[in-house]
């Protein structure tokens, strides 16, 4: 019995890290490769999150409709942040930075109070499929989808960096964009890729995160702070990292919340990122 | 040109103090003018370790929150005047800093920031589950004021003088830092920690010392909420929106420059509190759109803040431009 309840709490733990890790993946790879903290992170999630409620309440759409609208659009508004705002402020002192991707976020943030108003939207618990028990562990549809989806759209995406030429292109740029502009590559075209690629990983977590999770303008502030712990845990640029990292966050916030109680998880999760901070600060899969 | 100096200085020193006696028909301007000075004395006391010393704190709320919590403790706990709280406060908040500090004052560059952010989240939830602390619900001040050591007034104007007058004695201290020894190796250490390093400057212990002395008077900022609002919780008092304004204000004027925390107040709080009151509620939403478009334009086209702005523009008498040899580029062009 507690052996199962135990299991139940740690399958939780993954499918729900799958998520952490996929929306995190586009934070890690951003920050990896031009070193630039994107504090609106959680306002791309949070549209994407959006593009699943429109979506579903213009025509009825499930994931199967809104995870490629979403990939889409917030992959543009990537590639738009990055040719308006962000290649701008990259070579800027790190305050710049802070302070160009924060008023991106309060702009996107309040933009979706006016437009979407502050009440809560919640997709139908049918949406995706109805529960099922499987070994006496009980899986909600719209969880496994969202962790099955994470899972592999954050592995491949750690190919595509690692394993395909246009990765290795990104990183050569990541390394040296000098060296890697005197080698024929276009630095800003990998750029835009990279914010591309995060912006799409980033809307299909969201549209995913919204089948099961309330919606408001306000939780990209939540998510994002996930997603930060994420990657410092993960080692930046890494997307191996942020799976590893997105996985193990996701049990232990499970697993605290059922040991010792729902409102410590976030106690916990915070506690073991600064431990990490502390003996490893270049994270678990990250080079100094 | 000295002249013209002392008496632009003379003219803000005039203005400074007239500013509650000119609006005191209008409470609203009043206050306006005291939550100026507030969040100026807290960007101010942010910049001392984010602004000279270069480590991007995105945690500061929690010396904010500290000091609010102190100075209401004090009277809730031990039915002390709140303002009694404020050097506990500032203690506890110097000894936080030693614990945070010390370990992720090694970290360099984004990974600083983060972890300050950590620390400050696990502050607010912390505090959200204490029944000592008032809990999700905080705790309030005294109701009535009992003596004028509780320092509840009606009227905003007290509260401004005391305002002007902490931060006047926190700029005089960057000030006199600014010109130290540990100014120089602060600006060593922000150019190139490495460097400073190798010339046998201790980073560390300058960038505790940064940090500590801007945690004390971020806590005090924090004990002079309380005693303005009366009130207190974990997310006014910790939240990680403190933590990014003064961040974003301290950037907004020019982070390392003295008059720069106070600039970026001049102009974020009245954009705040005038479309706040003007709009209401409901249009909170169109105000922060506003207000976040501003930031990304200034950071988009002027990195280094507002002051820089002062710095690009050669100013005719001060520069001679020596090496010109094109007679003409004193014109507009």
């Amino acid at each position: 019995m507690t052996t199962t309840l135990l299991l139940q709490v740690v399958v939780s733990g993954l499918l729900l890290g799958a998520v952490y890790a996929l929306f995190s993946s586009g934070l890690s790879l951003i920050w990896g490769m031009m070193n630039v903290v994107n504090f609106a992170h959680g306002e791309f999630v949070m549209l994407g999150m959006y593009t699943a409620v429109v979506v579903w309440t213009a025509m009825g759409g499930g994931p199967w409709a809104s995870v490629p609208i979403a990939a889409i659009l917030i992959g543009t508004l990537g590639v738009l942040a990055y040719f308006l705002l962000v290649r701008h402020i990259m070579r800027g002192p790190m305050l710049a930075q802070i302070l160009g991707t924060f008023g991106l976020a309060l702009f996107l943030r309040y933009g979706a109070l006016w437009v979407f108003g502050a009440n809560f939207k919640t997709l139908p618990d049918d949406l995706v499929g109805h529960s099922f028990i499987l070994g006496g562990i009980r899986f909600e549809g719209s969880r496994v989808l969202a962790g099955a989806v994470g899972f592999i759209v954050t592995v491949l995406l750690h190919l595509l960096l690692t394993r395909t030429s246009v990765g290795s292109r990104m990183l050569a740029v990541s390394e040296d964009a000098t060296a890697a502009q005197l080698m024929g590559i276009r630095p800003q075209r990998m750029q835009a890729l990279a914010w591309a690629l995060a912006g799409a990983a980033t809307g299909i977590a969201g549209a995913l995160v919204a089948t099961f999770f309330y919606t408001s303008p306000t939780v990209g502030e939540t998510l994002a702070i996930v997603a930060f712990v994420t990657v410092a845990l993960g080692g930046f640029g890494s997307v191996l990292g942020a799976l590893v990292a997105g996985l193990l966050i996701g049990v232990v916030e499970s697993l605290s919340a059922f040991l010792i109680g729902p409102v410590y998880k976030d106690v916990i999760v915070y506690a073991v990122f600064v431990l990490v901070l502390w003996f490893r600060p270049q994270g678990l899969m990250g080079t100094t | 040109m000295m002249t013209s100096r002392r008496l632009l200085q003379l003219a803000v020193i005039v203005v400074a103090l007239a500013y509650p006696i000119v609006t005191s028909g209008s409470p609203v301007w009043q206050r306006l003018g005291a939550l100026v000075l507030l969040a100026a004395i807290s960007a101010s006391a942010w910049n001392i370790v984010g602004g000279y010393a270069g480590q991007v704190s995105v945690g500061h709320a929690v010396f904010f929150g500290i000091g609010a919590y102190a100075a209401v403790v004090a009277f809730v706990h031990l039915d002390l005047p709140p303002i009694l709280g404020a050097p506990i406060g500032m203690l506890l908040s110097v000894a936080v800093a030693v614990v945070v500090g010390v370990p992720t004052l090694r970290l360099s560059g984004h990974y600083f920031s983060m972890a300050t952010i950590a620390v400050g989240e696990l502050v607010r939830v912390l505090s959200s589950t204490s029944d000592w602390l008032g809990g999700a619900q905080g705790l309030g001040g005294p109701a009535m004021p009992r003596t004028v050591f509780d320092l509840s007034f009606v009227s905003a104007m007290p509260y401004y003088y005391i305002f002007l007058a902490v931060l006047t004695g926190l700029l005089g201290l960057t000030w006199w830092i600014e010109r130290s020894r540990m100014g120089f190796y602060l600006r060593a250490i922000k150019d190139s920690e490495r460097a400073a390093r190798s010339l046998g400057v201790s980073a560390g212990r300058y960038k505790l010392h940064a940090y500590m002395l801007s945690a004390a008077f971020t806590s005090l900022a924090g004990s002079l909420y309380l005693c303005m609002f009366g009130f207190i919780d974990p997310e006014s008092g910790f939240g990680i929106l403190l933590s990014v304004k003064m961040v974003v204000m301290a950037a907004l004027g020019g982070a390392g420059q003295l008059f720069g925390p106070l600039i970026g107040a001049l102009i974020l709080v009245p954009l705040e509190e005038l479309s706040n009151s003007l709009l209401g509620g409901q249009g909170a939403g169109i105000t922060f759109v506003v207000y976040g478009a501003i930031i990304v334009i200034i950071a988009r086209f002027l990195p280094s803040g507002l002051l820089s702005l002062l710095e690009r523009r050669p100013h005719p008498g001060t520069k001679a431009a020596p090496a010109n040899p094109n007679p003409a580029s004193g014109h507009a062009d």
